[in-house]
């Protein structure tokens, strides 16, 4: 393992990511547009997301039901997934490079990550 | 205004936005947030939503072809990605004890100040400051190929540059932006890393700091389906477009539109300081 393939690696997950992302929102605005295009596009006032729309396990059993912001939700939560996801493929290449001080640094960022992500 | 046309409009804007965040190290919140509040009227919470997905999405969309080419460094950004983090968490904890107002007021000018800063090229620093043997031992020091031409550089003060990203982090924190703008001037600035190098490893970096935010914001309900789709959809577009130009523009306009970018992300936190909603 070098720092160039490594690279190469991290762009491949970026750009998968990006990839699956877009195809997702993509087909979900789609379908959104054709159910909901003649609805008035009202955000003056704030109201919170239904709770389908704000959580994994809901989002995923409205993604089932093929609710069009079902899937769009599931989007933006790969969108949000893979600059995590960057950082540990990052951590296992540098163990594979056998960069012991990059490993921790990778480990410190990423443990960092999934406790902001728990609380 | 029905939905059919509000998706073209936001998604226009957000191209705009992520093919300027890309080029500058930014983010898109600072077109997202204004064209979504003032010009659509839409509510200030659902504008933050929407602008943390802008960040991630300009992020992830132009780093692939930036981390390819080597402009942006992965072990700095890495680096660096401890002090923001442990920032915003810091900046989180805070939040409730910081007037942030203030805070926005004080943020607001020392942008200022730097949109200035960044508008001079500073060669004749670059000789005065010697290289740092911590980015050494640490392995920052680097190389990326403009234009097919291979330059190599090596950074200066690094724990100056760690702690302006821990304030970059909690900044980010306290007041929910992304903060790119902080993080571009520690890397150009302080670490005296190449600019090209300095926005797109800071580009590389956002991502990550928004993902954090992002999360609990959308827990709270803050990010509507019918905003974020073509937000997303037009600021990934953007960013990849971005990504293509940047080998080609010269650094002085890149400093220029960067400086330009700041001055407005400047008065927009000096007017919510004021109360104003940007």
């Amino acid at each position: 393992m070098t720092d160039a393939k490594l690279e190469r690696i991290v762009a491949t997950v970026l750009r998968t990511g990006v990839s699956v992302t877009g195809a997702v929102v993509l087909v979900g605005g789609i379908y959104y547009v054709i159910r909901h295009g003649g609805e008035a596009a009202d955000y003056h006032t704030f109201v919170a997301q239904a709770t389908e729309d704000r959580s994994l396990r809901r989002v995923l059993a409205g993604v089932v039901a093929l609710r069009a912001r079902s899937l769009i939700q599931l989007g933006v939560l790969l969108l949000i997934a893979t600059p995590i996801l960057r950082v540990a493929v990052a951590l296992v290449g540098f163990a594979l490079e056998k960069d012991r001080q990059y490993v921790v640094i990778a480990a410190i960022v990423l443990a960092i990550l999934l406790y902001s992500l728990v609380t | 205004m029905n939905v059919a046309e509000f998706v073209p409009i936001v998604f226009a804007a957000s191209f705009a936005a992520g093919f300027l965040g890309s080029l500058t190290g930014l983010g898109g919140g600072v077109i997202v947030t204004p064209v979504l509040t003032l010009f659509l009227g839409v509510d200030l919470r659902y504008a933050i939503g929407a602008s943390l997905i802008s960040v991630i999405a300009t992020s992830s969309g132009a780093a692939a072809a930036y981390v390819r080419d080597g402009y942006s460094n992965i072990r700095i950004g890495m680096f660096l990605e401890i002090a923001t983090t442990i920032g915003a968490l810091c900046g989180a904890f805070l939040g409730t004890h910081v007037p942030v107002s203030a805070l926005s007021i004080v943020f607001g000018l020392i942008l200022l100040q730097a949109a200035w800063q960044s508008m001079r090229e500073h060669q004749g620093t670059h000789a005065a400051l010697l290289p740092d043997p911590l980015g050494n031992r640490l392995r920052l020091n680097g190389s990326y190929s403009d234009n097919g031409v291979e330059q190599s550089y090596e950074v200066r003060r690094v724990k100056l540059g760690f702690g302006l990203m821990f304030g970059a982090g909690t900044i980010s924190g306290l007041l929910g932006i992304g903060s790119g703008s902080l993080k571009v001037i520690a890397l150009d600035q302080a670490m005296q890393v190449p600019f090209k190098v300095s926005t797109a490893t800071s580009n590389f970096m956002i991502g990550v700091t928004a993902a954090a935010s992002a999360s609990v914001y959308l827990s709270r309900g803050y990010v509507n389906p019918g905003i974020a789709m073509p937000v997303l959809l037009g600021v990934l577009a953007g960013s990849m477009l971005g990504a293509k130009f940047l080998a080609h523009l010269p650094v002085i306009l890149l400093r220029r539109v960067f400086a330009g970018v700041v001055g407005v992300i400047a008065i927009q936190m000096i007017a919510a300081g004021f109360g104003a909603k940007l």
